[in-house]
C-alpha cells in the first residue's frame, strides 16, 4: 500500500534505541576473581573452613555481577547475568565431588597398581605378602560377560517387539509398565531372586558365579529394553516402507534396514548398560560370593568380583591393614577404569556404525 | 510386462473411519494415470491401496476389489510381500537407506530379497537403473558414497532407480516432486515420459500443470466436507479433464475456484 501523504522525517524519539551501554566482555572474569579472592582472604587469613569461603564467594559472584550489571546494562540484562551466574556455579558445584573423587582414587589407587597387583590372587596372602585382583578380574569379566549373553538378546529382541510389532496394543503396554517396574529393582532384591532361584536347583547354600550372571541382567534387560526401544523408535517409518515397498518381508526390513540404521545407539545403550551393572556389589554378594582364589567357572563355586572384593579389603582388611586398604582403592580405581574404557569405547563404536552423510 | 489395474468399488478405512469411498476406476497399461485434489480427500491413501502398503499402518483396512491384470490383490491367499515386488512405490520424500552407499541403496531391492546376484549382473542393474532414473552421470564416479550425501533432487532420483531395478510392473508416485526444485522436477518429468514405454505409472499430484504434463489419464478426488470420505469425482483421459470436464466441481478445482 502506498499513501500519498509525504512521510514526515523522523524525529529523535521515534527512533528505536538499538544500542546501549554494555559491560565490558571480561565483566565476568573479574567478578569471579575478585569473588575467589574475598573467598582467599576468608579462607587463608581469618581462618574459616574451605566450604564456607567457597560458599561466600559463590554468593557474593552470584549478587555481585547481576547488580553490577543492573547499575550499567537495566533489569533485562541484569536477569540474564543471574541465570548465566547461577548456571556456572551449579556446574562448579557439580564438579567438585567428580574431581574430589577421581582424586582421592588416583592419590590412594596408583600406589597400589603393579603388574604384580594384575597377575596375583589373594590366595594365601597374609600379612605384608604381596597380593592382587587377578580372581576378582577374572570374576569381574565373566559374570559381566555372561550377564551380557544372556540380557542383550533378550533386551533387543523385547524391544523389537515392542516397536515393530506391539506398536501400542495391550501385551506391549504391559511389558513397558513392567520393564519400567524394572527398572527401579532394588538390586539386593535381584540378587535375592537369583539366589531363591538358584536354591530351587541346586539346594540352600548355592554360590556360583553364574547366578550372579542372573542377577546382574535382571538389573541390564530393563536398561538394554529402554535404550534399544528409544532407538527403533527414532528410525523413521519412511525407511521401513520402502523398504516394504521394495517387496521386502518384514523381518529382512528389520534386521537389515531398521537395525544397521540404528546400531550405533543400540550399541551405546548396551555398552552404558555393562558399564551400571559393572559396579554392582549386592547381588554378587549374595550368589556369587567371596574367594581367595582364581576361579574361571562360572557354574561351579564361589566367584570373586571386583565390587566385593573392594568391600571385603576395606571392611576385613586383616593384620597389618594398609596393604589391604590400599588393595581396596586400587581395585577401586581399575574398576572405575574399566567403566571409563567402556563408555569412551561406546562413543566409539558408535561413531563407527552412525550412518554416514559424507558427499 | 506393464500391468493394467481395475479397481472396483473399493472402500478404504483407517479403523471404523472410512478415508475413501466407492471408487471404480481403470488404470491402463504403459500409461501415465494422475490423481489430483485437494488435502485429505484420499489420493495417497487410494494409491497406497494399490500395493497394499495402505495396511502398514495399524487398524488400516480395504474393502472391495483390485484387481491387477485380472488377479485380485485382496484374494486371502495373497502374500503382500509379492504384489509389492510387482507394485513399486516412490515416496513424498527422498527415503535413501542411510547406512548404505549409492550403490548398495539401488541393489537394496534385490540384495534385501535375498537374490544371489554376480557381481557383472549388480554392476549392470545398478548402471541400468541409474541411468534409467536419469542419475548416472552425476554419481557414476561416487557409487560408493552415502546416498545421504546426493541433493533432494538427486536422493528422489535414487529412490526411483531403487525402485525400478526391481524391474516392478507398476510404478506408484506419491507426489515425488512435492519436495523438489524446478530443475530436478523437470528432471523426474522427463523420466516418467521415459518410463511410460515400459511400465504403468500412477502419480499423486498437487501440481496441476504436472498432472496435465505428464498424464494420459487423470482421476480427480475430492471430500464433501471435513471428516466425510473421499470419493473419485471425475476420470477420465487427461485432455478432456483440463479442457471440458464432465463435472463442475473439477471444473472449478482445475480454474482455482476452490482447493
Amino acid at each position: 500500500m502506498t499513501t500519498l501523504e509525504k512521510n514526515p522525517t523522523p524525529t529523535e524519539s521515534d527512533l528505536l534505541p538499538l544500542t546501549g551501554p554494555r559491560l565490558p566482555t571480561y565483566a565476568p572474569a573479574l567478578v569471579a576473581v575478585a569473588a575467589l579472592a574475598l573467598g582467599g582472604v576468608l579462607w587463608l587469613v581469618l581462618g574459616s573452613s574451605v566450604a564456607l569461603s567457597a560458599f561466600v564467594a559463590a554468593v557474593v559472584f552470584v549478587v555481585a555481577l547481576p547488580s553490577w550489571s543492573r547499575a550499567v546494562e537495566g533489569s533485562r540484562s541484569a536477569v540474564d547475568r543471574l541465570v548465566a551466574a547461577l548456571v556456572w556455579v551449579a556446574l562448579l558445584f557439580a564438579f567438585v565431588p567428580l574431581v574430589s573423587l577421581l582424586w582421592t582414587l588416583l592419590d590412594k589407587g596408583l600406589p597400589a597398581l603393579s603388574p604384580e597387583f594384575f597377575t596375583f590372587s589373594m590366595r594365601s596372602v597374609f600379612g605384608d605378602a604381596q597380593g592382587g585382583i587377578y580372581h576378582a578380574l577374572v570374576g569381574t569379566v565373566l559374570i559381566t560377560l555372561a550377564a551380557t549373553l544372556i540380557s542383550v538378546p533378550i533386551g533387543i529382541f523385547t524391544a523389537i517387539y515392542l516397536v515393530e510389532y506391539g506398536a501400542g496394543n495391550r501385551v506391549a503396554k504391559t511389558i513397558t509398565f513392567l520393564v519400567d517396574v524394572m527398572t527401579g529393582i532394588p538390586s539386593i532384591v535381584a540378587g535375592l531372586f537369583a539366589y531363591a532361584l538358584f536354591v530351587l536347583f541346586f539346594g540352600p547354600g548355592v554360590r556360583m558365579g553364574f547366578g550372579g550372571a542372573v542377577a546382574l541382567s535382571i538389573l541390564m534387560i530393563p536398561v538394554v529394553v529402554r535404550s534399544t526401544e528409544e532407538m527403533l523408535k527414532l528410525v523413521p517409518d519412511e525407511l521401513r516402507e520402502a523398504a516394504y515397498a521394495l517387496g521386502v518381508p518384514k523381518w529382512r526390513t528389520i534386521t537389515k534396514v531398521v537395525l544397521p540404521t540404528s546400531m550405533s545407539g543400540i550399541v551405546t545403550g548396551v555398552t552404558l548398560a555393562i558399564a551400571r551393572v559393572i559396579g554392582e556389589t549386592a547381588p554378587l554378594l549374595i550368589i556369587a560370593g567371596k574367594t581367595d582364589s582364581v576361579n574361571f567357572n562360572l557354574f561351579d563355586e564361589r566367584m570373586a568380583t571386583l565390587p566385593v572384593f573392594i568391600y571385603y579389603s576395606y571392611t576385613q582388611p586383616g593384620i597389618p591393614a594398609a596393604p589391604g586398604y590400599e588393595r581396596a582403592w586400587g581395585a577401586a580405581l581399575v574398576l572405575i577404569a574399566i567403566v571409563m574404557i567402556l563408555n569412551v569405547l561406546a562413543r566409539l563404536i558408535g561413531k563407527a556404525f552412525a550412518p554416514k552423510t559424507g558427499r | 510386462m506393464a500391468k493394467s489395474i481395475d479397481v472396483s468399488d473399493l472402500d478404504i478405512y483407517y479403523g471404523d473411519f472410512l478415508a475413501v469411498q466407492g471408487v471404480n476406476m481403470t488404470i491402463r497399461a504403459r500409461a501415465v494415470t494422475a490423481f489430483i485434489g485437494p488435502s485429505g480427500c484420499g489420493k495417497s491413501t487410494f494409491l497406497r491401496s494399490l500395493n497394499r502398503m495402505h495396511e502398514v499402518i495399524p487398524g488400516a483396512r480395504v474393502e472391495g476389489k483390485v484387481l491387477v491384470d485380472g488377479q485380485s490383490l485382496y484374494e486371502p491367499g495373497v502374500d503382500p510381500v509379492a504384489v509389492r515386488r510387482q507394485i513399486g512405490m516412490v515416496f513424498q520424500r527422498p527415503n535413501p537407506f542411510p547406512t548404505m552407499s549409492i550403490y548398495d541403496n539401488v541393489l537394496a531391492g534385490n540384495r534385501l530379497n535375498s537374490k544371489k546376484l554376480k557381481k557383472s549382473a549388480a554392476d549392470d542393474i545398478v548402471e541400468k537403473s541409474l541411468k534409467g532414473a536419469n542419475l548416472w552421470n552425476e554419481v557414476k564416479d561416487r557409487l560408493g558414497k552415502p546416498g545421504m550425501g546426493l541433493s533432494g533432487g538427486q536422493q528422489q532420483r535414487l529412490c526411483i532407480a531403487r525402485a525400478i531395478a526391481v524391474e516392478p510392473q507398476v510404478l506408484l508416485m506419491d507426489e515425488p516432486c512435492s519436495a523438489l526444485d524446478p530443475i530436478s522436477t523437470a528432471a523426474i518429468e522427463d523420466l516418467i515420459h521415459d518410463l511410460k514405454s515400459q511400465y504403468t505409472i500412477v502419480i499423486v499430484t498437487h501440481n496441476m500443470q504436472q498432472a496435465a504434463r505428464v498424464s494420459d489419464d487423470t482421476g480427480f478426488f475430492n471430500l464433501k466436507g471435513a471428516g466425510q470420505p473421499g470419493h473419485l469425482v471425475e476420470f477420465n483421459p487427461t485432455e478432456k479433464v483440463f479442457a471440458n470436464p464432465d463435472n463442475d466441481s473439477t471444473e472449478a478445482y482445475i480454474s482455482g475456484r476452490f482447493g
